[in-house]
């Protein structure tokens, strides 16, 4: 098992290594001058040569690759071209809401989730299972500032229950914080939950068919135990997969609630640079996204041997 | 790439149930194509349905609530919404339907090459792991940030982020069909490897490819509406209904109906193109349909 984890973790650079190589080789894949297009159509001759030193498009690429990701593994992702400060410590100041925006996502996505997905296999066929369904084609379908502005709509300017944006950290108190998360997490715990429902019940419909099942039916055990101890424990796999792999679906999202609802985190700096074409910066986020995303998928990798104790490496 | 295509399409793809079998048991799928077909007519014939230029400013007649003279109000400057929907569809579609073509045919292409050549495989995975590291928006809009806006740009953006997902199915396909007894005995008997591609491999990547096509198109004309809606996406200057809920957005508490509007069309097209796609999954993939 240790030797499993170590050769988990080494896997795990190559990955990262791509992904560095596709961050950074975007500014010469592209056609252009890039320096010119950061710059935008009104800037000056002085201004495209300072965002083309600042990003060291004026050396060697494998000498610009060389430095730059140097500089990364030792924490430094460059310096923003519009506020001249370090993009890091910008992206670290704005970690706090982006998580708690997560973490509430995450929460009210599962919570809703698993009971609708194994409700769904195990009424399979019923009109409850095709409610169920329904509603997951619907998150799958409803982008995710539709279905934002919709509750926005009803909740905050009708009937007037919810402030229509903005963020209060959780420092100053849980009862501050909770009315301004309630509808970004419900918004995107929709979409996650719709994607989650669905592999939870596809996978609950697999383990249902095995004999094991039909053994503990006809021992007498009871249906909640069936469906939670024996059922969802060993669905429990690609659940935890698909959840690993929309981690991604869920970046996306943060990007897209934050800036509906005016949230001060990664996302919405993300959204700020591209609007003042600040390429360190969206080259930071993407980098920072990816790196948490590629760590989450190891953390569930590694969590499997705990899960299930068949798996043997 | 094209004699790819070619050969793909003169191979038939076998469904287990008859056509109208799979359309009585799936009404939805029916329901779908309706909608689906009613919005690309209403695309192609924009120009008839409306008298109105899109992008006609009539700023003494901002914000008016949709009426009876304009359907679906008008905007802060003026511009007719009900013609901006109407044109909006066209970019809508044909970033749907774009992106799904070419991620397919790259995807497929790709993957072919790595389910039958050892070497590539290992190093076209490495790549295609990374790539599936960075969530496909923020790819997007890495790439947006660095070319000038236009729908051709967001198709190939929006393709690059795509194709690894595609990549995987097919190399999945590949795999699991090259050590079946008939490719073996395909193999054995002296067929040629690109024979065996056409006539045995190919065939059978094509039920999956095309729902995950579908899949693709749904996904990539909502990822559109986003990019347009944080700005990294269509220009401005080309009605897109991720542009207009974007200019609608700082105006949704007295005008919500800017938003709204193009907001349904967007959540009713693609719904249209997943319940299509659900319609040929069950009808060409029964083994999928039933874990789905």
């Amino acid at each position: 098992m240790f030797a499993y984890l170590i050769r988990r973790l080494l896997a795990t650079i190559p990955v990262m290594g791509v992904v560095a190589v596709v961050v950074f080789s975007l500014l010469y894949l592209t056609p252009g001058d890039p320096a010119s297009l950061i710059a935008g159509d009104h800037a000056s001759l002085q201004d495209i040569e300072r965002i083309r030193v600042n990003l060291g498009l004026d050396k060697p690429f494998l000498i610009q690759f060389g430095t730059w990701l140097w500089n990364i593994v030792r924490g430094d992702l460059g310096i923003s071209i519009y506020s001249n400060q370090p993009v890091l410590d910008m992206i670290v100041q704005r970690v706090e809401p982006t998580l708690a925006l997560s973490i509430c996502v995450l929460v009210v996505s599962l919570t809703l989730a698993i009971p609708m997905g194994v409700i769904a296999a195990w009424k399979v066929g019923t009109w409850i299972d095709r409610l169920i369904m329904g509603f997951a084609v619907l998150g799958f379908s409803f982008p995710v500032f539709v279905i934002a502005y919709g509750m926005v709509l009803v909740f905050s300017l009708n009937l007037e229950w919810l402030p229509v944006q903005g963020y209060v950290s959780i420092k100053e108190g849980f009862w501050a914080f909770l009315p301004h998360m309630v509808m970004p997490s419900l918004a995107l715990g929709w979409i996650f939950a719709a994607l989650v429902a669905r592999m939870t019940r596809a996978a609950m419909l697999e383990v249902l068919s095995q004999d094991y099942i039909r053994t503990a039916q006809s021992k007498g055990l009871g249906t909640s135990k069936i469906l939670i101890g024996h059922a969802l424990k060993n669905a429990s796999v690609p659940i935890v997969t698909t959840i690993g792999i929309g981690i991604a679906l869920l970046i996306s999202g943060v990007v897209v609630t934050e800036t509906v609802f005016a949230i001060p985190g990664i996302g919405r700096l993300t959204v700020d640079a591209i609007l003042r074409r600040d390429y360190p910066v969206i080259q930071g986020a993407v980098l920072v996204f990816s790196f948490l995303y590629v760590l989450v998928n190891l953390a569930i990798d590694i969590a499997y041997i705990f899960l299930d104790p068949r798996i043997r490496y | 790439m094209s004699v790819l295509v070619d050969n793909a399409i003169d191979v038939p793809v076998t469904p287990r149930m008859t056509w109208r079998e799979t359309l009585r048991r799936h009404p939805t799928m029916i329901l779908g194509g309706t909608v689906l077909t009613l919005l690309i007519l209403m695309a192609i014939f924009a120009p008839l349905l409306t008298s109105l230029d899109p992008n006609a400013l009539r700023p003494p007649r901002r914000l008016r609530w949709p009426s009876a003279e304009y359907w679906f109000g008008t905007d802060m400057i003026g511009r007719d919404i009900y013609s901006r929907i109407l044109y909006g569809a066209r970019v809508s579609l044909i970033v749907g339907f774009g992106v799904a073509i070419c991620s397919t045919l790259a995807g497929l292409f790709i993957g072919l090459v790595a389910g039958f050549n050892r070497t590539g495989d290992a190093v076209i995975m490495r790549i295609m792991d990374g790539l599936m590291a960075i969530p496909p928006i923020l790819l997007a809009i890495a790439l947006m940030a660095l070319t000038r806006a236009s729908i051709e740009n967001v198709i190939v953006a929006i393709t690059i982020a795509e194709v690894p997902r595609v990549v995987r199915l097919v190399r999945g396909v590949v795999l699991t069909l090259r050590e079946q007894p008939f490719v073996e005995a395909a193999r054995a008997s002296g067929t040629r490897a690109w024979v065996i591609l056409m006539r045995h491999i190919l065939p059978n990547t094509m039920a999956p490819l095309i729902v995950q096509a579908t899949y693709i198109c749904a996904s990539a004309i909502i990822t559109e509406a986003i990019l347009s809606f944080l700005g990294a996406g269509v220009p401005p200057t080309v009605p897109s209904w991720g542009n207009i809920i974007s200019e609608g957005r700082t105006l949704f508490q007295v005008a919500a109906y800017i938003v709204v509007i193009p907001g349904l069309f967007l959540s009713v097209t693609v719904l249209a193109i997943n319940l299509v796609g659900d319609g040929l999954r069950d009808a060409l993939d029964p083994r999928l349909a039933r874990r789905m």
